[in-house]
């Protein structure tokens, strides 16, 4: 069942044309990763979806509704919840400020503070502190905690294992299997391409705006996704592409 | 000893100060915008309590209970239709907007109540004072306003501090990016953050038309001010703006001391000298309000 | 294997500044300060005086202009140099300075003067500048009008010039009037001709990528903001000479904050013309509401809302979007020949 439907999107990147008429669905409790390098198109398709930006073209819907010109709070109030790249934390504010702005909104659900503490035990120790003065791997946990204060249906992340070490990297993603596990769609925007495949359902991968390949992770092969990626073969037998 | 009464009718006109700085500080943090008809407002509220009591009479005091809704009510549809709008126009617009508000209130109530100073008259109160030692007096009025501006003060901390809006505000003025992607719904926020400004600076007005006389500019001058103690306290923290203001006041009574004509400027200095040698204020707390 | 289309490098490109239009304007110009020049001649006394009352406000159009349409600081404290341009006049001739040779020496001392007002200023960001820079305007107020060989708060009168016949003052501030516009106005044009002015532009749209390709930021906008002073100085020292009295409160008044950007905005921020048609406007409203008393401001401030919100860009950035018919070749073009 379709949980979010963007249909014909197009969308800038201020006068960059970032997006060109993308057509993409989101299946009800999926884990979709979205693939591409840098500049692919990626980070302005979640804003597409969480509201910051709207499409010149297109629409989208969510759960048959449109929302194409919704703004951004009022998505997460219908449960869309984006984790930013770079988790713009509230770092003036302590540890459970942050975790409690997100449920703002007041939706029900599953979580609550006792359960983002459970999820992420080394968060609950650090309750008190500002969050400016977490560790990297902290704040991401604070920030995907934030999101899931809002009980979200889909939660969106982005770049989630950016410059974490591999450690802590598999412990996060280890919680996204728990947070789907709560009945949570998932879609994982990553240059980190093993890990988004390791947990996904279902994969696409953006080249200059448009979808170049899609299907399940198990039916694409490495050579596949690295010729979607980077645009042309980067194997051990195509050296001299350039 | 001359001295001592100097701080310490500093220390009372410094709380005043910093009730009409608190609001200045609240929205310039929530939402970056420096309100420069913000002096104008209180002065504002001070007409509406002479015409209250021209028309239904009593003590001014009262009118504190119909002057502070209103200021906040209009602090709230202010945002909304003014400075929501000027804040889409970039860096410069919210500050030609409330530039051109205040040229508007000061000649309006100049063309209504004429350019003569007003003061609100609340009796017995204004001139009974309490005797400290024999040689300080305090003026009743003065430390009622004093105590006042300390419980304004905490009670915004605590409203900020432990109320869903607070954590709203708070976040909003730390990331506004993050506080829309949280569900904060950054319109509501900003003029909770101006219907507070304006409620504050209501109850500031007041009280300095209770102190002393004022006129339609007297605006200008309140709002300098209220951002002399900002910057001298430190930006991004309400304990900063009270300290800020205490220290104004202090400068200014002691400068009036050593000449009566030289309180305001000595004032000035302290402001120039804070702004000079220490610009992260006298108390850089990170923290509160952000930034 | 890039599908990016390049520009072939060996095309042929030329830059240009201005128009055909913008020689016109440029000649059209000259030709017009030619013909003021030649003014008092022509009208009457009233006539040459509310010309020398436009120019003072044009040059205070200018100096705002500068600073906060090409540096980006709003200040609303120019009127420490106006007021300090005015009593540099009276303290000069004090000193024994006959007025005329003083207008040039306190022009010049206002551009000092702003140079430590700029380093504590500068400290302040955005809104805080501009009432930062409104305090630095009372400290000036508040220390000149306790200097009792000044007048003190009471203020002074110039009595320089009295030897004079009203008429032969009159003209003589007009022409230096009428010169300390074209100057101000030249200075602005020159400026924003030369790599400065490039710079400034570039820091006005982005500072951080100003920085970043190399522009030294906090000293161009150091030299904005004291050629703006030196200019807004030279208004002051015109008033002196024009109502050959000062008095702090007046000759510090924030209403010069009011009215400059009253006339910028309406005229076009930013624009080096926006200022003169500004400064028209502005000088038709207030001889035509001259009647209305406070009502005039009142509308003043209600333009200047009206203006920021729906009209950003005023009168002239309305007319010309992209600078193409610029009356002053201030611009650069890039022409490429694709043939």
């Amino acid at each position: 069942m379709t949980l979010l439907q963007l249909e014909g999107v197009t969308g800038y990147y201020g006068h960059l044309q970032a997006l060109q008429e993308l057509n993409l669905s989101v299946n009800r409790g999926e884990i979709l990763a979205v693939l591409g390098a840098n500049g692919a198109g990626k980070s302005t398709l979640l804003s597409l979806i969480s509201g910051e930006l709207h499409p010149r073209e297109g629409r989208v819907f969510y759960q048959d509704k449109d929302i194409t010109q919704l703004a951004p709070h009022l998505r997460v109030r219908e449960g869309i919840a984006l984790v930013p790249e770079g988790r713009h934390l509230f770092g003036t504010l302590s540890v459970e400020d942050n975790l409690r702005s997100g449920a703002s909104t007041r939706r029900r659900g599953t979580w609550s503070l006792d359960a983002v503490y459970e999820l992420f035990p080394f968060v609950a120790a650090r309750r008190k502190h500002r969050a400016a003065v977490l560790s990297g791997g902290e704040q991401q946990a604070v920030a995907i905690g934030r999101a899931l204060m809002s009980n979200p249906s889909l939660l969106l992340l982005d770049e989630v294992s950016l410059g974490l070490a591999p450690v802590i990297i598999r412990d996060l993603y280890a919680a996204l299997g728990r947070i789907t596990a709560e009945g949570t769609t998932l879609l994982v925007v990553e240059q980190n391409i093993t890990e988004a495949l390791s947990v996904a359902n279902y994969a696409i991968c953006l080249l200059e705006g448009r979808v170049v390949l899609e299907g399940k992770p198990e039916s694409l092969s490495q050579r596949e996704i690295s010729q979607a990626y980077f645009g042309h073969d980067l194997g051990p037998s195509s050296k001299a592409a350039s | 000893m001359i001295w001592v009464n100097a701080v310490i009718q500093g220390l009372l006109l410094g709380g005043l100060y910093a009730i009409f700085a608190c609001g200045l500080s609240l929205m310039f943090g929530v939402m970056r915008l420096v309100n420069l008809a913000h002096g104008d407002m209180g002065v504002l509220a001070a007409y509406f309590s002479i015409i209250l009591i021209e028309h239904l009479g009593g003590n001014p005091l009262w009118t504190f209970a119909a002057v502070i809704p209103v200021a906040a009510l209009v602090g709230y549809f202010l945002q909304r239709l003014l400075f929501d709008r000027a804040l889409d126009g970039g860096e410069l617009s919210p500050l030609l907007v409330t530039f051109g508000l205040s040229i508007i209130i000061e000649n309006l109530l100049q063309q209504t109540f004429g350019a003569n100073d007003q003061s609100l008259n609340i009796g017995a109160l204004s001139y009974q004072s309490w005797k400290v030692t024999t040689d300080v007096y305090v003026g009743r009025l003065n430390v009622i306003i004093f105590v006042i501006a300390v419980i304004v003060i905490i009670g915004l901390q605590l409203f900020l501090s432990k109320t869903r809006t607070g954590l709203a505000l708070r976040a909003t003025a730390d990331n506004r990016r993050a506080a829309s992607l949280s569900g904060i719904n950054p319109k509501r926020t900003r003029s909770i953050a101006t219907a507070i400004a304006l409620a504050t600076v209501a109850i500031g007005g007041l009280f300095l038309a209770m102190r002393t006389s004022f006129a339609p500019t007297s605006g200008s001058s309140d709002l300098l001010f209220a951002f002399e103690a900002v910057i001298i306290g430190g930006l991004g923290s309400l304990w900063g703006t009270l300290i800020g203001g205490f220290a104004l006041g202090v400068a200014q009574t002691i400068g009036s001391q050593i000449n009566p004509a030289d309180g305001i400027l000595i004032g000035d200095l302290v402001f120039l000298a804070v702004l000079a040698f220490r610009p992260q204020g006298l108390l850089s707390l990170r923290s509160v309000i952000a930034r | 294997m890039s599908e990016l289309t390049r520009t072939p490098l060996d095309e042929t490109a030329t830059v240009t500044r201005g128009t055909r239009g913008s020689r016109v304007g440029l000649g059209t110009g000259i030709a017009v300060a030619v013909i003021l020049a030649f003014a008092p001649a022509v009208t009457g006394e009233a006539t040459t005086n509310d010309l020398t009352q436009f120019f003072i406000l044009l040059i205070m159009a200018v100096g705002w202009n500068l600073v906060a349409g090409y540096g980006g600081m709003i200040s609303i404290g120019q009127q420490a140099f106006i007021g300090f341009g005015s009593y540099a006049v009276l303290d000069l001739s004090l000193h024994g300075v006959l007025a005329w040779y003083a207008i040039p020496i306190a022009i010049a001392l206002s551009g000092l003067v702003s140079i430590p007002v700029s380093f504590l200023a500068f400290r302040l960001r955005g809104g805080y500048f501009a009432i930062g820079t409104w305090v630095i305007a009372q400290v000036f107020q508040l220390v000149i009008g306790q200097q009792s060989n000044l007048g003190g708060g009471a203020g002074a009168s110039l009595n320089d010039l009295n030897n004079l016949s009203p008429i032969t003052r009159d003209n003589i501030t007009y022409w230096f009037a009428l010169a300390l516009s074209v100057l101000a106005l030249s200075v602005t044009g020159l400026l924003l001709r030369s790599r400065i002015g490039m710079a400034l532009v570039a820091v006005r749209d982005d500072e951080h990528s100003a920085a970043a390709t190399g522009v030294n930021v906090v000293r161009t906008k150091r030299l904005i903001f004291i050629l703006s002073a030196a200019i807004c100085g030279g208004a002051g020292t015109l008033l002196i000479i024009s109502n050959l009295e000062v008095q702090p409160n007046s000759s510090f008044s924030i209403q010069y904050s009011a009215f400059m950007i009253f006339m910028v905005l309406v005229g076009g921020i930013g624009s080096f013309e926006g200022p003169i048609i500004g400064a028209v406007i502005f000088f038709i409203l207030e001889q035509s509401l001259d009647n209305y008393g406070v009502w005039y401001l009142v509308i003043l401030g209600a333009f200047a809302i009206i203006v920021t919100l729906w009209l950003p860009r005023g009168i002239w950035g309305t007319l010309d979007p992209q600078h193409r018919r610029s009356v002053v070749p201030l611009r650069h073009q890039l022409h490429v020949d694709t043939e």
